[in-house]
């Protein structure tokens, strides 16, 4: 499935009466990868929250396929074609690897076993279907999460919050080829990251620190 | 829709499961606290059975409010809750379905050691029942108002549990007057049916509007 | 219809502007009220022929409670307007109100337990009407610590109104299942307020009260959410003309 267009128009974000960012404009179309980049506090974070539909934003509005995301049938669309993963990871500590998968593509739309373990497989997690997630390490955590982007096929809106965070450089790299590959299907990548992306011609980047 | 629900429930009972001692917990606080009034006032059988049934509801009221607290704090830090409220499924349902999981964890739970404890303050066996079926339905009201609370609450850094008691228990009181109530009819010999309509009622206005309120208290929560 | 008006009405500028016109004559208004309805009352209405002179404190007694229960009422309206329209000055509104019916809650339970003594000749009494204000004051404080307790201006202010519409449709459960424990627990024993027909120069002097006791309200909220809204807006420009006409 193709991804649709994104217009953010005039967004502006305020947080305890502190402007983070104002004015912003921009377009993603299918095929895009936009790194937001920014000190800390330049409201990287915030900005994928807004975009997610998890934070109100103080002025501007989002638009997917010409729809408000903010409110109504744009939102609901919008949230079916959305992947969000926070910088907490949503990865219960007590459950399996396995049974955290299971639930988190409920939410959206059940998975078989044996997807679940190939994805697990495909992050280097084999063997691991079945320990509970506070035995792995945070960077086997960070798979485990990941791995929904190999689940939820059907979601052509990737936003990623820190995704590399733990991640060790063959994983790194690894992902970084799964979202060019995403990319170039049609999809759209958001995400924030230290981790420098200039070697990637396709990525583009949005200075939060610039704009204000 | 349904699928999603019942992998709710069943993944809600696979972290109970392997945490016993979130259930354990209020049930021994339930026990512990009824087993202090007979040390404070004296044993006489008359008495305790004068304070029995408010006894029981209150140390019920403080069990739940207790248990409550943490009851969203794990998925909310976690990052869970994002995930809920992102899904197309509506949070309503979600945080219905998570509540019913508490109420059997706690009330339930709570109910199947009443009779024991109910004999323990003298209380004669033809009442059990009535205070059994009276906490079972109080329960569900206490835990889902309870749950308004925790939502109100999930963000907050550094525990809110004092906060949850002062917003939440002013709430409890049309539920502890007719559970306690029901009893004292009961012990005297009265019908009872009426006080068990009107719980039923707060049951079902509970089940049908608190989860509005819980989901829009978390949607806030997550909006921090 | 028209949402021009309504819109103006969420904001802060206009609200400042209006409110200042409009405040020396609900001052002037209120003080005329409360002099009157206080010297009317406390002088001049007829003694009760059962509680004598002790009678006379229901002249503060009764708009304070009838106060405190509305403004619970008025904070639910601006916690729906907050929420649905998104109106920051509804927020306003709830923020500043809440400690008003908080003080006029306790100013009533205060009075009604004075009162308590000579008629039941002791200061607490469980009475239906005075435990439910007890729990209305309850009500209050959760909600001022639920706003104090969250940092972010703009979560604190939606989280209280969650609880406050949940507080209004709590309040009439709780009214009646109190009243109704009241009456199993101990038969009615004297009912002031519910006496058959107060003569005209015993509830005049009352109503005038109650206008007295809504007019400083209001004034006491018009002042308290003009300094909110200071406060909030002091980068605009507007802001700053405004304090620089004053000084």
């Amino acid at each position: 499935m193709a991804a649709e267009q994104i217009d953010i128009i005039d967004l502006a974000c305020e947080r305890d009466e502190r402007e983070l960012f104002a004015r912003l404009d921009c377009c993603l179309q299918a095929g895009d990868v936009l790194q937001v980049a920014g000190p800390n506090g330049a409201g990287k974070t915030s900005l994928l929250r807004i975009l997610a539909g998890l934070m109100p934003a103080s002025a501007g509005d989002i638009h997917y396929a010409g729809r408000s995301i903010l409110g109504g049938s744009g939102r609901e669309f919008w949230r079916r074609h959305l992947l969000f993963l926070g910088h907490a990871t949503a990865v219960k500590a007590t459950l399996s690897a396995e049974e955290n998968l299971s639930w988190l593509c409920a939410l959206d739309q059940p998975v078989d076993r044996e997807a679940i373990w190939d994805a697990l497989a495909a992050v280097g997690l084999r063997g691991y279907e079945d320990v509970p997630c506070r035995q792995m390490s945070a960077g086997q955590q960070r798979r485990v999460a990941l791995a929904r982007l190999r689940l939820q096929t059907a979601k052509p809106v990737w936003v990623l919050d820190e995704p590399f965070t733990a991640l060790d450089r063959a994983a790194v790299q690894v992902l970084e080829q799964q979202i060019l590959a995403f990319a170039r299907d049609g999809g759209i990548a958001v995400l924030t990251t230290h981790h420098s992306l200039d070697h990637l011609n396709e990525v583009r980047r949005l200075d939060l620190g610039r704009v204000c | 829709m349904g699928s999603v629900l019942w992998q709710l429930l069943r993944r809600e009972w696979q972290l109970t499961w392997r945490r016993p001692g979130e259930v354990l917990n209020p049930l021994v606080f339930f026990a512990m606290v009824i087993t202090l009034f007979p040390l404070a006032v004296g044993p006489e059988p008359a008495l305790l059975q004068r304070m029995a049934s408010g006894v029981i509801w209150v140390a019920a009221l403080l069990a739940t409010l207790l248990s409550l607290d943490g009851l969203f704090r794990s998925d909310f830090e976690d990052g869970s809750l994002e995930q809920w409220v992102l899904s197309p499924h509506p949070l309503t349902l979600l945080v219905l379905v998570k509540v019913l999981h508490h109420w059997l964890m706690c009330g339930v739970m709570l109910v199947l050691l009443t009779p024991v404890l109910g004999m323990m303050l003298a209380l004669p066996w033809s009442v059990i029942p009535v205070l059994c079926a009276t906490l079972l339905l109080g329960t569900a009201v206490l835990s889902l108002l309870g749950a308004i609370g925790a939502a109100l609450t999930v963000g907050l850094k550094g525990g809110g549990s004092m906060l949850l008691a002062l917003l939440i228990l002013p709430l409890y009181i049309p539920v502890l007057i007719l559970g306690t109530g029901a009893m004292d009819a009961a012990l005297q010999g009265l019908p009872v049916q009426g006080y068990l309509l009107w719980l039923g009622c707060l049951a079902v206005l509970a089940l049908s509007l608190a989860p509005l309120a819980i989901a829009a208290g978390l949607r806030i929560g997550v909006s921090e | 219809m028209s949402w021009t008006f309504f819109h103006k009405l969420g904001s802060p500028k206009w609200f400042y502007e209006i409110s200042g016109k409009l405040m020396p004559w609900i001052a002037a208004f209120s003080l005329l009220a409360l002099v009157v309805g206080s010297v009317w009352g406390l002088v001049f209405a007829p003694q009760d022929y059962q509680q004598g002179n002790s009678f006379r404190i229901i002249y503060i007694h009764v708009p304070a409670a009838i106060l405190a229960q509305s403004c619970y009422m008025m904070l639910a309206v601006a916690g729906v307007v907050g929420l649905v329209w998104r109106m920051k000055l509804a927020d306003v509104a709830l923020q500043c109100a809440a400690p008003i019916g908080a003080w006029m809650t306790f100013v009533a339970l205060i009075t009604g337990s004075i009162w308590g003594k000579p008629t039941w000749g002791t200061y607490w009494e469980w009475d239906a009407r005075l435990t439910s204000m007890l729990i209305l004051l309850f009500l209050y404080f959760g909600i001022i610590a639920l706003r104090m307790a969250i940092s972010n201006r703009d979560t604190a202010a939606k989280a209280t109104s969650v609880m406050a519409i949940v507080g209004v449709i709590n309040i009439p459960i709780i009214k009646y299942s109190v009243d109704w424990w009241n009456t199993l627990h101990q038969p009615a024993t004297f009912t002031i307020t519910e006496k058959p027909a107060m003569p005209p120069e015993m509830w005049l002097p009352l109503l005038v009260m109650v206008l007295a006791f809504y007019g400083l309200f209001t004034l006491n909220l018009f002042m308290r959410m003009r300094l909110e809204i200071l406060k909030r807006e002091h980068k605009t420009r507007w802001v700053r003309d405004a304090l620089e006409n004053n000084s």
